[in-house]
């Protein structure tokens, strides 16, 4: 019984304060980036260029991602080549 | 002299039209000569908003492209004598709006009307743009919950960087209208309140319309909601909201909880 009292507080919990945290934290970073260039754009078209010097591959495969943590963010690059990439990029060479 | 306003949001289906057809009406009653402009090409429904749908011949695309005169475009509203509707383009594509043409019509919208209020389509990209690129003030409509307040952030943020105004350096001023608000929720914790919404996007406070059967029988029926029911909470917080961008201090009514499930029995029983 009271267990279930308990989860019907929680569970009605006021979820405003919530939604004016999340905003204010995406909003103070949104505004920093307002005007900026596209950082990940850049970063993409930069790596691609460099790579596709050495390795033929697929622009659509190359994705660049970052993930925002606490302390530090990761910038995760994933591209996909194909398996017989070395002998394509010699035999254009 | 004449004021441009546009009303935006970002968002969508929040209350813009509803907003354009209600201060429009609101400020027409007041004595000032007001046009409504719909800039939602290819969606336009400030004409149905206002009940004038059947009497659209040319819009705002045929007179930006010099097809049609200006005032052949205008719709004169039947019950206000101040009040016109400058329609949008059903068939035509956005990208019709060029800055010149734009620019041409706003400034000709200026020199015979008081206020030329222009009604935003949602998004960021070109017919949003236009709809402000001219603007002196700007109506930022926001409902009371997380999408809507970023959105109204980015518009915000747009105004301050993409209008003529900003970019000789001088200000367009802006006002929040919180519309859809709805006390219980907020009595609840349910909602955003005015207060956070006010904090997080720092621009003053125009007016709070509650959420209401009202606004819906108005569009129902083609008639800005402070004309359909004048008495009404929302009518009233729109007048009020009106008589505030015309300078006047007016109290700021935050709209609170019906009275009690029996009152509201009575009511509709009366109704």
């Amino acid at each position: 019984m009271s267990m279930g009292l308990l989860r019907l507080l929680r569970g009605n919990k006021a979820s405003a304060p919530v939604a004016r945290e999340r905003l204010q934290i995406l909003l103070a970073h949104e505004r920093g980036m307002r005007g900026q260039p596209d950082l990940l754009g850049v970063l993409r078209e930069e790596i691609l260029a460099v790579v596709s010097r050495h390795v033929t591959l697929d622009p659509t495969k190359v994705i660049v991602r970052l993930e925002r943590g606490d302390e530090v963010s990761t910038l995760e690059v994933d591209i996909e080549v194909p398996n017989d990439f070395e002998r394509k990029k010699v035999a254009v060479a | 002299m004449a004021k441009v306003l546009v009303v935006t949001s970002g968002k969508g289906g929040v209350g813009k039209t509803t907003t354009t057809a209600a201060l429009g009406a609101a400020l027409a009653q007041r004595g000032d000569k007001v046009v409504v402009v719909d800039f939602d090409v290819g969606l336009r429904n400030l004409d149905l908003v206002m009940g004038a749908e059947r009497r659209v011949v040319f819009d705002l695309i045929n007179v930006v492209q010099g097809v049609a005169k200006l005032p052949q475009a205008l719709i004169k509203d039947k019950r206000l004598e101040n009040l016109w509707l400058l329609p949008a383009s059903q068939t035509r594509d956005k990208d019709a709006l060029t800055e010149e043409g734009v620019g041409k019509v706003i400034a000709d919208l200026r020199s015979r009307f008081d206020w030329v209020i222009c009604d935003s389509p949602a998004g960021i990209e070109r017919g949003a743009s236009m709809a402000m690129r001219f603007a002196d003030e700007a109506v930022i409509v926001t409902n009371p919950e997380v999408s809507s307040v970023r959105d109204s952030d980015r518009i915000i943020g747009m105004l301050d960087s993409k209008t003529v105004r900003a970019e000789k350096g001088e200000r367009v001023e802006k006002h929040i209208l919180i519309t859809r608000y709805d006390p219980s929720r907020a009595a609840r914790g349910e909602m955003l309140t005015i207060d956070d919404i006010l904090e997080i996007l720092a621009t003053p406070l125009l007016g709070i319309i509650p959420e209401s059967q009202d606004v819906l029988r108005a569009s129902n029926v083609g008639t800005p909601v402070t004309l359909s029911n004048a008495d009404g909470a929302p009518a009233r917080a729109y007048i009020d909201a009106a008589r505030r961008l015309c300078g006047e201090t007016i109290a700021m009514h935050v709209p609170t909880e019906r009275k009690g499930f029996m009152d509201r029995l009575l009511r509709r029983r009366a109704a």
